[in-house]
């Protein structure tokens, strides 16, 4: 996994409720078994019309919001299916932070498996990065060491975050090689539950 | 001195997987493990590159249901038309056997959509913990399971480890008392909680459906509603198991046997909330006064009664949810103040994890028979599995259903994601009984409208959106 530390990036306004991950990455990119190169279907309807050309007014087709890395979006952000395709997408389009009010729960775990730090603000917050990111500069920077978020007009927005995942995402551990130093009593749960529960050993 | 206070279901099961902690997140130990084509891939990929084998094969199983088209699968997976639905499916293939995970191949009559096959096999039972890459894996705490979606890593994760990390959720309780009406049932109930906790009310908890109108739930009315759970934002939904589920589950294919199923019974027995048990939230529904339901927008929360009107996005107090829904109105082709049951359909959907079972079949049937679909409405019954479909054919559905002119479909997600050939067009209505009317789930600039099979057969009768309740007879 990408640590994440420390970002300076432009910053995209996307103003509506639960963009859900049907909208993130529609179902026909879905069909890949790779889990590169899924930026070209990020937002597909939104940014692209029925003959495949660009929407100019879409603000991630905007010019200056081209290269933006960080996302500010209406609530209940990645609503909808599980597919991680959406947290790849976003970081393979050059996505590095989403913040919103609130992230649908599978779709936040996603994120933390990846890299993408999803940001909770409270509404205000939100809803005053939406406006500055709509203005004439829209550089933020995002400070995950020290949970900030620096708006364009230099406000400072504090998060909260869970600290086992932020140190995670400080680090970008491989969480599977850390359970499995937990072998030993994943054997024995599996021992106890053998002698407790022997219909489930021979299904 | 008191005494240690209850615990509910979601407790009692958590605690019965808690492997270890680590670092703060809990490794919890994962029962059985459901995958399919679509979100397992790169898992599989992931364990090749770190060398890392499955745990436990004998605890996972495999179908094959998201991509494969619901005509001709007698052919085989070579026969299949789009050739990287049918490497995602051939790799799928592969994957288990190498693996050694039990799969059912597309065509083989115990295929189905995943949440459909898991608790027919009897896999599914109370008490487990089980998840699959697929957010409607919720569907299997009708069991009074601890069951949920996950992300592609963590499909990984469990393949590797046989566990997940977990932090603990809140529990929250939604009380459903009374009578539902004629007409009216499991898939009004989830879409009544959901108008009424919006689409992120849950976020954070699990819920527990409890009450006397979910007793009286059956076991595919109750797989409905904890289906639906997921679309109001929460991790998990659960119905404590009681003698209809113990029935359900009695002599299927992976259910105890002999002396096993009276042990098995036991242990299943003390998976209930203990009546002092204490709940983060708590809502109350009277099933008395559920109207038959349907959505008018792109989010499954957009509901209302089939006689009421589509509301003004200027009702809304939220900024956001206002552009929102002035953009589902645009979207949906619907203006405000408009009688929804004025809406045409083009196409009925019967189908998905939400309502492609038995029981489904038989309501959509009930209404449908003696009848005919309205001229230019193209009208679908995809069952959500191959036992399913053979035991409409058996009860005679599949003969009420073509008489009527619908089309008689083999099993799979079909139309309710459209990743197989069955999608809408453009601006098409779709009167659906699956559970996601997101902007282009069904097919690019479709539109659809969620509700129950009986709706949705009425509505392929009346060719718009019509109340069941003047179809009862
Ligand atoms: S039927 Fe629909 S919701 Fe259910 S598993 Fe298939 S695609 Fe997902």
């Amino acid at each position: 996994m990408q640590p994440f530390i420390r970002l300076d990036a432009k910053v995209a306004p996307l103003p509506l409720a639960n963009i859900d991950t049907d909208q993130i990455i529609p179902k026909q990119f879905l069909k890949t078994v790779e889990r590169e190169g899924l930026a070209k279907g990020l937002f597909y309807d939104l940014r692209f019309d029925g003959e495949g050309r660009e929407k100019p007014d879409f603000v991630l087709n905007r010019p200056e919001y081209k290269g933006a890395g960080v996302l500010v979006a209406g609530d209940n952000f990645g609503c909808g299916s599980s597919r991680e395709h959406a947290p790849w997408a976003l970081m393979d389009f050059g996505i590095r932070c989403v913040v919103s009010t609130s992230f649908a729960d599978i779709f936040n775990n996603n994120c933390f498996q990846n890299g993408l730090l999803p940001v909770v603000l409270a509404a205000p917050q939100v809803q005053q990065l939406m406006e500055e990111a709509k203005g004439g500069n829209h550089l933020v920077t995002v400070d995950l060491e020290a949970q900030t978020v620096v708006s364009p007009s230099g406000a400072v927005f504090h998060f909260d975050i869970d600290p086992q995942r932020k140190a995670k995402m400080l680090s970008g551990l491989d969480p599977i090689g850390e359970t499995l130093q937990a072998r030993d009593e994943i054997d024995l749960y599996e021992m106890k539950r053998a002698l407790a529960q022997p219909w489930l050993e021979d299904a | 001195m008191r005494s240690m206070p209850g615990k509910t279901l979601y407790d009692k099961i958590w605690d019965a997987h808690v492997v270890g902690e680590n670092d703060g997140e809990t490794i919890l130990y994962i029962d059985l493990h459901l995958i399919h084509e679509v979100t397992s891939p790169q898992a599989f990929a992931g364990l090749r590159a770190h060398q890392r084998a499955v745990r436990r094969p004998d605890r996972t199983l495999a179908v094959a249901d998201h991509n494969i088209p619901t005509e001709g699968q007698g052919l085989g997976v070579a026969a299949v038309a789009d050739e990287e639905a049918r490497l995602q499916l051939q790799m799928l293939e592969r994957n288990v056997t190498e693996a050694g995970i039990e799969f059912f191949p597309m065509g083989d009559v115990r295929n189905g959509i995943v949440h459909v096959v898991g608790p027919e096999q009897g896999r599914t039972q109370p008490g487990m913990t089980i998840v699959c890459g697929d957010s409607h894996t919720s569907t299997h705490g009708a069991f009074g399971a601890l069951a949920h979606g996950i992300g592609t890593s963590e499909v990984e994760h469990v393949l590797a480890t046989q566990t997940l990390r977990q932090t603990r959720s809140k529990n929250m309780r939604v009380v459903i008392d009374g009578q539902p009406a004629p007409g009216v049932g499991a898939k009004d109930f989830a879409l009544a909680v959901i108008g009424a906790i919006g689409t992120a009310g849950g976020t954070g908890y699990v819920i527990e459906y409890a009450g006397e109108a979910v007793r009286a739930l059956s076991m595919e009315g109750r797989m409905t509603l904890c289906n639906l759970t997921i679309e109001g934002g929460a991790r998990a939904g659960l119905v404590a198991p009681d003698a209809t589920t113990f029935d359900y589950l009695r002599g299927r294919p992976a259910s105890p046997k002999g002396g096993a199923w009276e042990m098995a019974l036991n242990y299943w027995q003390s998976f209930f909330s203990d009546p002092d048990a204490a709940f983060d939230r708590e809502i109350h529904i009277d099933a008395a006064a559920i109207a038959p339901l349907v959505t008018w927008g792109t989010s499954p929360e957009d509901v209302i009664a089939v006689t009421g009107r589509v509301p003004a996005p200027e009702s809304f107090a939220n900024p956001d949810k206002r552009a929102s829904a002035e953009r589902a109105l645009d979207y949906m082709g619907l203006t405000a103040g408009q009688p929804i049951a004025e809406a045409r359909v083009d196409v009925v959907f019967i189908g998905s994890c939400t309502n492609s079972r038995i029981e489904d079949l038989r309501a959509a049937a009930k209404i449908a028979e003696g009848r005919t679909v309205a001229p230019g409405v193209r009208a679908m019954v995809v069952p959500g599995s191959g036992l399913v479909k053979d035991q409409a054919e058996a009860e005679g559905l599949d003969a009420i259903f073509k008489a009527a002119g619908f089309d008689w479909r083999e099993p799979g997600c079909s139309m309710c994601l459209a990743m197989n050939p069955d999608k809408l067009a453009p601006g098409e209505r779709c009167a659906s009984t699956s559970n996601r009317n997101f902007e282009g789930r069904q097919g690019r600039a479709g539109r659809t409208h969620l509700m129950s099979p009986a709706m949705a057969a009425a509505a392929a009768i009346a060719g718009h959106i019509a109340d069941v309740r003047d179809f009862l007879r």
